[in-house]
């Protein structure tokens, strides 16, 4: 299985990418090529024009701020789980990159990538979901944000334009008495998940003040739910509320449904245990 | 219409190779078929099973996935760089390679150079690695022969023989 023929553009700045990007409409831009590649060899897109934007200067950087990580369009998934500064502001990024596929696809692949390709399935178009955080993109139109809320429009559908090209996603960094965890179950650690959790708890004076989990490879889109002033029982009740989970080769909706169960226990657990010893750590 | 030729300077285990390639070509089958370098294996073709990893800048990547032309400027180092050469007649064995003969994880060979690739990186970056740490390093590498037993023996092996000195 080979790519169908395609014109090849290598831009040096950001502007010329944008040109490039509108005045070919059936572009498509060439980040780390782990989706795309894959996409391209088995003909299931066929783009008439690669914009490679691996040379695009000032997008491979991490910046942590009082409110957020930024991660820059170029910045591998494995430069980001190993980043320090960003795992320590925001530890739900290491946790859940830890799952994002082994780490040699990790190395190329990038985490802007993964979320403007907004498969369902993968973690961190639910991390940034589940955090509420925000893309940053351009086009020879200008600039905007697009927030997470707005991002995800179906399968494998953002609501990014195909002229537009993402500069940096934006996750905002733990608050004050907020605490995360990460759970999934795959059929080989690596591959996608059958079903994966990712949980924020925020705690005030002990008690849980607001509580939301994000759930991937359960439904179309990535999901998050509110569960503030759920029980877990209660919480897994209401996310088998808003998803349904499908049948495929890999997993009968009976037990994805399950796993839903016990994976919502198991994060909402461990995301307020995580918010209470935060906090503790930060009144005490 | 005839398609679109670029000219590619790929540096290949030490070597520069001036290929024109169409932009569709993968790195693959430049290193398979325009750099004669035939120890890349190529098996699913779409990023799962490991057999066509190289080194990138040092860093263990999927070679069906990257565009050669996209691999300009970069260090490739495929199953063929990794020997020493002594600059006598022979080359010798890198301490994966000679861990993999030590242990009988070459196997059917097939999956073998990705191996070889991915855990000359994983040394690297945990020379000490535990058990469960060596099956973590391989664990992107498909090998249908025998459960792994023999490639985790060599992953120990040659952190052995990395930390021996050979
Ligand atoms: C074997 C295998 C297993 C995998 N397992 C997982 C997994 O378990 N979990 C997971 O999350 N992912 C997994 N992945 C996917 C991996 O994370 C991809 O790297 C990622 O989804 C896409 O990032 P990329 O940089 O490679 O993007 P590309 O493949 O280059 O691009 C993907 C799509 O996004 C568009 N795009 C990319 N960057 C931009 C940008 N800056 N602006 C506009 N458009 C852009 C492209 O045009 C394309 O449509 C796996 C991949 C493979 C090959
Ligand atoms: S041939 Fe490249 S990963 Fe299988
Ligand atoms: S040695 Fe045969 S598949 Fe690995």
């Amino acid at each position: 299985m080979k790519p169908a023929p395609f014109a090849y553009r290598r831009p040096e700045t950001v502007e010329e990418a944008l040109e490039a990007l509108a005045r070919e409409p059936g572009a498509k831009v060439l980040a780390g090529g782990q989706s795309l590649v894959p996409l391209l060899s088995m003909r299931l897109a066929s783009p008439g024009t690669l914009v490679d934007v691996n040379r695009l200067p000032g997008l491979d950087q991490v910046t942590v701020s009082d409110d957020e990580v930024r991660v820059g369009a170029l910045v591998r998934h494995a430069d980001l789980l190993a980043h320090a500064p960003a795992g320590e502001r925001q530890p739900l990024l290491a946790m859940a990159l830890a799952h994002v596929a082994h780490a040699t696809i990790r190395n190329r692949g990038t985490t802007v990538g993964s979320i403007v390709h907004a498969d369902a399935a993968a973690e961190m178009p639910t991390v940034l979901a589940l955090l509420g955080g925000s893309v940053e993109v351009a086009s020879v139109r200008g600039r905007r944000t697009i927030a997470a809320a707005d991002l995800f429009a179906g399968p494998l559908e953002s609501t990014i334009a195909a002229d537009e090209l993402a500069l940096s996603a934006g996750f905002p960094v733990l608050g004050p008495g907020e605490g995360v965890g990460f759970a999934e179950v795959a059929r080989r650690h690596g591959d996608y998940a059958l079903c994966g959790v990712a949980g924020l708890v925020r705690v005030e004076d002990d008690a849980v003040t607001e509580a939301r989990l994000g759930y991937l490879s359960v439904a179309d889109v990535p999901t998050v739910v509110d569960v503030t002033g759920c029980d877990p029982a209660e919480a897994a009740a209401r996310a088998l509320e808003r998803i349904e989970p499908g049948d495929d080769i890999h997993a009968s909706a009976a037990y994805r449904a399950q796993l839903v169960k016990v994976l919502t226990r198991r994060v909402l657990t461990a995301a307020t245990d995580d918010a209470r010893s935060r906090d503790a750590r930060r009144t005490g | 219409m005839t398609e679109e030729v670029h000219d590619v300077r790929l540096q290949v285990n030490g070597a520069t190779h001036a290929v024109t390639v169409p932009a569709r070509r993968l790195l693959s089958d430049a290193l398979r078929h325009d750099c004669g370098l035939t120890g890349t294996h190529v098996g699913c073709e779409h990023g799962v099973c490991g057999a066509c990893t190289v080194l990138m800048d040092g860093r263990p990547v999927r070679s069906c996935l990257v565009l050669a032309v996209s691999a300009e400027d970069t260090e490739v180092t495929t199953v063929e760089g990794l020997a020493e050469d002594t600059g006598e007649d022979d080359t010798v064995l890198s301490p994966v390679q000679q861990a993999f003969s030590d242990c009988h994880g070459l196997q059917c060979g097939f999956c073998t150079p990705g191996f070889l690739t991915t855990i000359t990186a994983g040394l690297r970056a945990n020379p000490d690695p535990t058990e469960d740490e060596a099956r973590d390093m391989i664990a992107g590498n498909l090998c249908r022969c025998t459960g792994y037993q023999n490639i985790v023996k060599a992953v120990l092996r040659a952190a052995e023989l990395t930390r021996e000195g050979r």
